[in-house]
Parts: C-alpha cells; sequence; structure tokens
C-alpha cells in the first residue's frame, strides 16, 4: 500500500515537472521566432537604408564628392558577407551618412523627400537593431538557466550574437 | 505599411488625470490622425460617455502597491475582458503601457501572441517593486518585441531593472492645446510683463534667478509686471523681492491646463531660468506652442530645443544681471519678439504629437514580421 502510494506521489510529481518543461521550452521556442523576426527586420532596415543611400548618392543633390562617398560606403555594405565585416560596413556607412548630412547646407526643395526618406531610413536600422539586441538578451537571460542547459530546451538553436555597429542616425534638423 | 488596426492599452483610471493617460489620449488621436485605426483598452470608473476608440475595462480597485494605494485592475476578470477585446479588436500590433506594473498592460501581455510593443513611463532608479517582482513579469514581458522609453531615465531604470534596451521616443507636446489662447483679464497690460511656471519651490527651476532680476528690472521700468504660475509658497517668493516691488509679481498658484495655455499668452516675455537638470523642458516646448518669445537659460537641453537660440533668446544660466539686461533689450524691441514668436512655432513642429506618432508607427513596422502574421491573437486561458 505504501509503496503503491509512493509511485502515485512519484508519477505525479513526473507529469508536473514535464509539464513545466514543456512550459519552459515554449518559451524558448517563441523567443526564438521573436528572435527571427526582429532579425528579419533588421536585416530589411539596413537593406532598405542602403538602397535609398545609393538612391541619394546616384541622385547627385548633394554634389558629386558627397555621391562618391555614399555611393562607396553603400556598395560596401551590400557586399560584405561575414557578420564581423557586416558590422563594420553598416557602421562606416552610419558615419558616412552623418558627415554628408552634416556638410549639406541647404539641399534643393525637391530633394527633400528623398532626404526625409534617408533620414527615416536610417532611423529604421538604429530601432530594428535596438529590438534584434533586446531579443539576443532575453535569450541570453533565458539559456543561462541550468536546466535548459542540461535537458537542451533549447534543441540545436546557436546562442544569438549581438549585432555590433554604429547605428546613431543623422541629427534631424530641430529635433533631439 | 498602409493603415493599421493599434490596440493601445492603458495602466491607470481614464478619468483620473495622469501623465500616461494623458500621453495615451494624445498618442491615439495622433495615430487617428495619420490615417490609422486605434483602440484603447482602460479602466474607468465614471459610466460617463466615453469617445468611440475608448473602450472601458470596468472599475479599477484600490490596493497598496509600491508603497502606496494605487488603482490597478489585475483579476483574472480583467484578464478575461483584455482576451475578449483582443480578439473583437482584430489588431496588427498591440503597444501596452507601464507593463510592469500589476495592471491592464501586464495581463495583455500575458493573454495576447502577436506583434507587442511597450512603453516605459517610469523612472524610478530604485523601483522596489519592479525589483522583487522582476522575475516574475520576465515570462510576460518577454513576448514583447519592441520597446520604447520615453525619457533617458526611463530607459536606464528599465535597463537595470529588467536588462534589454529600449529605443527612446520622448512625449510630444500637444502643439493645439496652447496655440490658440484668450490672455488673462488685464494682462500683458502696458508696462509689459515677464512670465515664469513651474514650481516656485523647487531651486532648480531657477525663480530665485529671475527675482532677482526682476529688482534691477522692475525699479528701472515703473509698469513692468511679474507673473508666476505654479505650486509654491508665495510669501517666500515675495520676500526675495524689494518690498517696494512686491505687489508687482502676481502670483496664480497651481493652474489649471487651460489657465496654463492662457499664461503663455498673457506675457510679453515668457522666461525659463532653469539651472539645469532638464531633460527635455517640457514648459519650452508648450510655450514654443503658444508662440511666446522666450528667454530661456542658456542649458544644453534648451540651447537644442531653441535651436541653438534662434527660436528663444538665450542668456547665461544662473546669472541674473544677464538676464535683465537680455529681457531688458526684448521688451524693448516689440519687432524682435514677433520674430522670435515666429521662429518657436515653426521649430515647436518637430516636437508635436504628429511627428512624435510618426516615430512609434516607425517602431511598429519594425515589429511587424513581413508578409507573414495577421492580426494579434489572444491565448486560450
Amino acid at each position: 500500500m505504501d509503496a503503491l502510494t509512493a509511485v502515485g506521489a512519484v508519477l505525479a510529481l513526473l507529469v508536473l515537472f514535464s509539464f513545466y518543461l514543456s512550459w519552459r521550452a515554449t518559451r524558448l521556442d517563441r523567443l526564438h521566432t521573436r528572435l527571427e523576426t526582429a532579425n528579419a527586420a533588421l536585416d530589411a532596415a539596413l537593406a532598405r537604408r542602403g538602397a535609398v543611400v545609393a538612391e541619394l548618392a546616384a541622385a547627385g543633390v548633394l554634389g558629386p564628392a558627397a555621391g562618391v562617398i555614399l555611393s562607396d560606403a553603400a556598395a560596401r555594405a551590400r557586399r560584405a558577407e561575414a557578420r564581423a565585416d557586416r558590422e563594420l560596413a553598416e557602421s562606416s556607412l552610419s558615419r558616412a551618412l552623418r558627415a554628408v548630412l552634416a556638410e549639406a547646407g541647404d539641399p534643393p526643395e525637391e530633394s527633400a523627400d528623398l532626404l526625409a526618406e534617408t533620414r527615416a531610413a536610417a532611423k529604421r536600422v538604429y530601432i530594428a537593431r535596438r529590438f534584434y539586441n533586446d531579443a539576443v538578451s532575453a535569450i541570453h537571460t533565458a539559456r543561462s538557466s541550468r536546466l535548459v542547459g542540461v535537458l537542451r530546451l533549447a534543441g540545436k538553436a546557436g546562442m544569438p550574437d549581438y549585432f555590433e555597429m554604429d547605428d546613431e542616425p543623422p541629427e534631424q534638423p530641430g529635433r533631439v | 505599411m498602409n493603415r493599421m488596426r493599434i490596440g493601445l492599452v492603458c495602466p491607470y483610471t481614464w478619468d483620473v488625470p495622469g501623465g500616461v493617460q494623458q500621453h495615451i489620449g494624445d498618442l491615439a488621436e495622433a495615430l487617428m490622425g495619420l490615417g490609422h485605426e486605434v483602440s484603447v483598452l482602460t479602466p474607468c470608473d465614471a459610466e460617463t460617455e466615453l469617445p468611440p476608440h475608448i473602450v472601458s475595462a470596468g472599475r479599477a480597485v484600490a490596493v497598496p502597491y509600491n508603497g502606496s494605494v494605487a488603482r490597478l485592475s489585475f483579476g483574472l476578470r480583467s484578464a478575461g475582458r483584455v482576451r475578449r477585446w483582443i480578439r473583437e479588436g482584430g489588431f496588427d500590433v498591440l503597444h501596452v503601457h507601464e507593463p510592469a506594473a500589476p495592471s491592464l498592460s501586464l495581463l495583455a501581455c500575458w493573454v495576447a501572441d502577436g506583434p507587442i510593443v511597450a512603453t516605459f513611463h517610469t523612472s524610478n532608479p530604485r523601483s522596489r517593486a519592479m525589483a522583487a517582482s522582476a522575475a516574475m513579469l520576465q515570462t510576460a514581458l518577454e513576448k514583447v518585441n519592441g520597446r520604447i522609453a520615453v525619457s533617458e531615465a526611463a530607459r536606464r531604470t528599465l535597463v537595470e531593472h529588467l536588462g534589454g534596451d529600449a529605443v527612446l521616443i520622448p512625449n510630444g507636446v500637444s502643439v493645439r492645446r496652447y496655440e490658440n489662447a484668450e490672455p488673462l483679464p488685464d494682462w500683458p497690460g502696458r508696462g509689459g510683463s515677464i512670465g515664469f511656471l513651474g514650481r516656485m519651490d523647487e531651486p532648480r527651476k531657477g525663480l530665485p534667478v529671475l527675482l532677482a532680476a526682476f529688482n534691477e528690472l522692475g525699479r528701472r521700468r515703473p509698469g513692468l509686471r511679474l507673473l508666476v504660475a505654479g505650486p509654491g509658497n508665495v510669501e517666500e517668493a515675495r520676500a526675495r523681492v524689494d518690498p517696494a516691488l512686491r505687489e508687482r509679481v502676481v502670483a496664480l498658484g497651481l493652474v489649471s491646463d487651460a489657465d496654463k495655455a492662457r499664461v503663455y499668452h498673457s506675457v510679453d516675455v515668457f522666461c525659463a531660468p532653469n539651472l539645469g537638470g532638464e531633460s527635455f523642458g517640457i514648459v519650452l516646448t508648450e510655450a514654443m506652442s503658444a508662440g511666446s518669445a522666450i528667454l530661456a537659460s542658456d542649458i544644453p537641453a534648451f540651447r537644442h530645443v531653441l535651436r541653438g537660440g534662434t527660436a528663444g533668446a538665450l542668456f547665461g544660466a544662473g546669472d541674473p544681471v544677464a538676464l535683465a539686461a537680455a529681457a531688458g533689450s526684448l521688451l524693448d524691441a516689440p519687432g524682435r519678439r514677433a520674430e522670435l514668436s515666429a521662429a518657436a512655432r515653426e521649430a515647436v513642429r518637430a516636437y508635436d504629437w504628429s511627428a512624435v506618432a510618426a516615430d512609434v508607427v516607425r517602431v511598429y513596422e519594425a515589429v511587424l514580421p513581413a508578409g507573414v502574421g495577421g492580426p494579434v491573437r489572444a491565448e486560450a486561458g
């Protein structure tokens, strides 16, 4: 009788424990989905910024020298493959963009839309990278638990890395 | 992304005035102005008629929380209401405010499944409540795809207690609310007037500097008056000026929002003599919306907002002599005041809610999975 109660208690505990584990695994799974979405958004934001900057360079509204600087930076960002190279090239693009726009003075009226689009694209990169790194840090926190490590609740998913870059957008006239 | 369906969740009772409620109300209107569909879910006590985009989640309950009594909605019945609102709303994105408080916002994070944005308002470096509950909040808050902080201090608070990061989008100013107002009766008056708005007894707001300058100015200009609006000890403030000038210092005490707008329109020169520590200068942007001719301390935040001095004159912070000289020359030059007023109205447009809402929309776009998705769902509970 006693043995039966003990077995029953152990079984009940096991069931509870497995519920808990599956809850933890669901949370982790959701975090990885969030990371993938954030990663896609970051890629899209970077690609979009690159395209707008290339168009701005080609439009020639900021003069030929600024155009060369921008198209060079955009092309390097586009060609970079490895994560570290991308981080460097995208940072250079941010710096080039800031420098060029700070020196732009009073650009012609008809370029206002393109300039506004460029600033918006730079801001999107800033936002998307914050959210991506935020998701990375949430996963790091969740996976730092020993339980998750020993039982491999995260499956085969690799530990994600922060995307490190200079994403400071160009200063908006009259804006903090 | 064109038209979006946005669900905003307010943690605090709608019919009690407060900064978060006002923020949400202004944001909702600005988003609708940009062509989006908005629904706000909020606790509400009164049975009064609400605008169609505000949805009541019923009465909030008074409970002790974080060292005082707060009115919050936290039970399973509230969670059921949130679930129903999410199901019926079909939102593209859910935007919760202050989700670290035990409130409708936290419940919304708990039951929702889909793109969630959260705005953090509190800046409290030693929030015991937040520190104690961080682990418990984690499960709900880790579903948030994008976080916004309204100030650098709020961002620091959140990073310290919850980790991760947030983008900074400051509060907007509702230019419309201050644009037009009747001056108070008998103001600005023929002898000229200077205005101040802020706590009288908080030294950082700089009222003593202005009073010292008024001692100088008032003696030379017999009709000049000083209009002071804001809570604090009037007698203590008056004691700082010459007895002969005291009756020309008019103190209004704490003023309503409507009267605040009238104060900005009642003076020839509006003075912001702050000594520092202002992260943004909300009073300054309100005065700019009203088109006041502004004279402000030359501190970095003010210099930036006033575009290096073109949208308002600057004087050395804490220097009553410089203040008196600058105010004197402004009082004598109506043309210069009109120039500053026009420049201020122009410059403040960058801080209007419509500009801020455009930034918030960019955040929504960043958390929406491209192409896939569908509306936010409510998990079965």
